[in-house]
């Protein structure tokens, strides 16, 4: 293969408006990009940027109630896309052009074999034969270091792990060999393990096919592993563009320093109290769903006024482990003891105040508020349902709670969750369960749908609440840099038991347990070396790939 | 050659040559095809062909523009959220609103606007219309017209006594069995299935023998008939959404089972259910109709269009349109409501442009 470093694509100031409200509104105001084969360009910016957006007008392609604006240019290999007949960028998307979306479980079909969605544009642009294609797909599945290359393609996409899938997907962008892959988020889904396994092999297959990739996400880490060149937006304008070294060294912008200190939130380790006995601890909790056993043994305890991270790739019984202890899911053998007491297994059988002492936020918030319920009654119903507040005094408290939260409650008190942005959901998720007065909270998953900047935000605000209020969080991640930054103690769980529990410090540092090793290991850090280091030191062959072999 | 064939063509050619140069793709299209297709219909049917199409091109563009203005008059009236949604509201939604807003109109106010009393008898049998009677006169020498404007209430009222009753039932228990789940659920359902299995016309047929007829047995019979349907989309829409977090929220803070249904899953569900609502509406009008035809429905002297179509029947033999009269206002109001429903489903689809 040439190693041909000649211009692919092109865009000239790229304007996308989009309709809402009876009006056309710019959401991309001229971007310039200009994209060498065999480079990868990394665009990075909070979710409203536009990133995906320009990934698609790459394609030639805007989604339903966009349209690209007057004056724009997007060339790619000499022709220009924005006056190019459908048909023609028809026969160009997924010949020349392909896309690896975020979430490959949803972009499977669940009906066909992956072997034959792989073959289906080859076929279709009659490059290649069934059989040919078909061997084809085997050997870039064996590039992408599947387990079983010659029979994976035969399984269904519900047969396979979504680190798996993820690299199904790629290896199906690569069947048509083309110039340019537009990459969507495709890690942010999963867990740190199986991240660096699609991180690496999409790495390595860009560069033997010499393919230019548009590399979109919101993670610094993981596009300083994979980009040569990387463009910071934010709301639809370039703010910076430096290849990867410079850019990592010397950002320019304010904005790009603060997206690289975002890391750097780190609250002061708190030891046990003494004079107390925990307030929640997991005595040996087994539990199954129906006849399948989830956990084994699980033991922790929270102190009051400690934050408590519990973490693990999914599949772990995180999860599990707070549907225990909030009662959804009784669990078969062992107790959950509240304050020394022990809890009704089953929520139904517990008092309004037991309920009250334990409340929850959710990872979506889009899920955990009703789109049809203001604001003011979703904070307002625990604190009525609880303390019995109503009429003024209700409000004084819904409008306490807003303050806390640091929401002006002049201006959201009457809205409705749809018309929030997902940090504010996040908060008004945080206002519900505090408007119960609870001594404990479960944060499962709370800032991983979040970008970085509203993350460290929710963080900041959750760390701000404990001190107020003493309270104590059991907090539920796969992302060990929020762990290093909000936790007090640390449990690590794989396959439904504690691997290895103590405080953060004593944690994070050597030596550890395997398993713990392989988490803290596979945080992507901002090292544009470290995923070739890391790959280096662990050989060719993928740890995380070896270990669930083994298993 | 008259002028008026000469000016019929030189319209519709004028027209589409403007449509082209203006660059309006579908007018154009629409008003070429339909000037070829004159040429055609003028050829085979002469004159009188011309006429008809250009009766019907004039029936549309009127009723067009009534639902144009009705809707630019719902957009002055309405409160400005709802009048943003009504100005993106189709013409079809605007036809439908208007003529289910007429059809209320003369429901309600049947006796001011009808000149007659509906068992009143006031000519001979079958009396051909003249300047006291609109429409003629029935099968007794009732007046036609003030039949029509009572069968409204009467036919109308009840259907939606019965959806609305049979809605209640429905939603209700959908709701409820899919938020409690398990036995009470799998008792509700087959229930459900029991009736849904048996023919609703015979059914319906059955228990109207049973305990007699009556208005009140009517409606609670129809509702019967009609809540298994609605039971299954509720518990269906209910289902989808007693999965989220939000319910796990509620469930979690100890919340009862009617608040759940009441504040957290019905306004989650209410656009399905309010689209299905108009398509029972008209099932039920059918099904009232229905029974009326065959005797079992509201009771005679009361003017109900089913029975309506029925006494009148004899006179399609003779050529005459009365007893289609009836049957064309079940057949605009089904379809008027249609109208409303399609673009409220559209709406709750989320398609948007």
């Amino acid at each position: 293969m040439s190693q041909d470093k000649s211009i692919l694509l092109n865009i000239k100031n790229l304007v996308i408006e989009g309709y809402s409200d009876e009006h056309w509104i710019e959401i991309v105001h001229g971007i310039d990009l200009t994209l060498h084969r065999g480079e990868v360009m990394g665009l990075i910016g909070e979710s409203g940027a536009g990133k995906s957006t320009i990934g698609l007008a790459a394609m030639g392609f805007t989604k339903d109630g966009c349209r690209i604006g007057e004056g724009s240019s997007i060339e790619f290999d000499g022709m220009e896309l924005t006056t190019t007949p459908q048909s023609d960028l028809q026969s160009l998307r997924g010949a020349r052009i392909a896309y690896v979306a975020q979430s490959a479980a949803a972009s499977f079909n669940p009906a066909h074999k992956l072997i034959d969605q792989h073959t289906e544009a080859p076929l279709q642009y009659r490059i290649q034969k069934r059989l040919e294609s078909q061997e084809d797909a085997m050997e870039l599945y064996e590039r992408l270091r599947l387990p079983n290359p010659r029979e994976i393609g035969f399984r269904y996409p519900h047969q396979v792990s979504g680190g798996q899938l993820q690299r199904a997907m790629t290896a199906m962008a690569m069947a048509c060999r083309p110039d340019l892959i537009i990459f969507d988020e495709p890690t942010t889904a999963l867990d740190v393990t199986t991240q660096i396994e699609v991180l690496s092999a999409i790495r390595d297959i860009v560069d033997q096919f010499n393919t230019a990739a548009l590399y979109i996400t919101h993670d610094l880490a993981v596009v300083a592993q994979m980009a040569d060149v990387i463009k910071v937006l934010l709301k639809g304008d370039e703010v910076e563009e430096a290849d990867t070294r410079t850019m990592l060294e010397h950002p320019q912008d304010d904005y790009t320093k603060s997206l690289w200190a975002v890391r750097d939130f780190k609250k002061e380790q708190v030891p046990r109290p003494t004079d107390s006995g925990p307030l929640i601890s997991v005595k040996n909790v087994d539990a199954s769903y129906g006849d399948t056993p989830v956990l084994h043994d699980v033991s922790f305890d929270i102190y009051a006024g400690m934050t408590v991270a519990v973490v693990g790739e999914s599949g772990s019984g995180k999860s599990t482990t707070a549907r225990c202890i909030t009662g959804l899911l009784p669990p078969s053998k062992g107790e959950i003891l509240f304050q020394g007491t022990p809890l009704p297994p089953d929520y139904r059988d517990r008092t309004k105040d037991q309920l009250r002492q334990a409340q929850m936020i959710y990872q979506m918030a889009d899920t955990a508020l009703n789109p049809k319920v203001k604001i003011s009654e979703i904070i307002g119903r625990p604190a009525a349902f609880y303390s019995g507040l109503h009429g003024p005094a209700l409000k004084n408290r819904v409008d306490e709670i807003l303050d806390l939260i640091e929401l002006d409650p002049s201006k959201y008190y009457n809205r409705y969750p749809p018309e929030l942005s997902g940090g504010q959901k996040q908060r008004i998720g945080i206002a519900r369960s505090l408007a119960a007065e609870p001594t404990f909270i479960i944060c499962d998953e709370v800032t991983s749908a979040l970008d970085q900047l509203v993350a460290e935000g929710i963080l900041r605000l959750l760390d701000k609440l404990q001190k107020e209020m003493n309270l104590a969080y059991m907090f539920i991640t796969h992302d060990l840099a929020t762990v290093r930054s909000i936790a007090d103690e640390v449990v690590v769980m794989q396959y439904g038991k504690v691997v290895e529990q103590g405080p953060k410090d004593v944690m994070f540092t050597p030596p550890h347990h395997e398993y713990t090793d392989l988490l803290l290991s596979s945080v992507p850090e901002m090292d544009p070396d470290w995923l070739t280091t890391l790959l280096e030191e662990r050989g060719v062959n993928d740890m995380g790939e070896v270990e669930r072999n083994n298993k | 050659m008259n002028y008026f064939i000469i000016g019929f063509y030189a319209l519709l050619i004028g027209v589409s040559s403007l449509a082209a140069f203006y660059q309006k793709r579908t007018a154009f299209l629409l008003l070429f095809s339909l000037t070829l297709v004159s040429f055609v219909m003028g050829i085979v049917g002469g004159e009188g062909m011309l006429w008809s199409v250009t009766i019907l091109a004039g029936l549309i563009a009127f009723s067009a523009g009534v639902s144009f203005s009705f809707r630019e008059f719902l957009v002055i009236l309405l409160p400005p959220d709802l009048a943003k949604t009504m100005r993106a509201a189709p013409l079809t939604a605007g036809f439908g609103l208007f003529v289910i807003f007429t059809y209320a109109i003369s429901g309600i106010f049947a006796p001011i606007i009808a000149p007659y009393g509906e068992a009143e008898v006031i000519s001979s049998a079958f009396a051909p219309a003249d300047e006291n009677m609109l429409l003629g006169a029935d099968q007794l020498g009732r007046d036609m017209f003030s039949r029509i404007i009572y069968g409204a209430r009467n036919t109308v009222g009840l259907a939606l006594l019965a959806t609305i009753l049979a809605f209640a039932m429905g939603a209700t228990a959908g709701l409820y069995a899919a938020t409690v789940g398990g036995k009470l659920d799998q008792l509700l359902s087959r229930i459900v299935d029991v009736i849904m299995s048996i023919p609703s016309l015979i059914f319906s047929l059955l228990l109207l023998s049973i305990f007699g007829t009556n208005t009140v047995t009517l409606i609670i019979v129809i509702a019967i008939i009609y809540a298994p349907r609605v039971f299954r989309l509720a518990r269906s829409v209910g289902g989808n959404v007693v999965v989220m977090d939000y319910i796990e929220a509620a469930k979690l803070r100890g919340e009862g089972n009617w608040y759940l249904i009441r504040k957290e899953i019905l306004p989650n569900s209410s656009a399905p259910l309010i689209a299905e609502f108009g398509l029972e509406f008209c099932f039920v009008f059918l099904l009232v109709a229905g029974l009326s035809f065959l005797g079992l429905g509201i009771q005679p002297p009361t003017a109900d269009w089913g029975s309506m179509v029925r006494e009148n029947a004899t006179l399609i033999s003779f050529g005459e349109i009365t007893p289609l009269i009836p049957a064309g206002a079940i057949a605009l109001l089904t379809v008027a409501v249609n109208f409303v429903v399609d673009w409220m489903l559209y709406m709750s689809s989320g398609l948007k442009e």
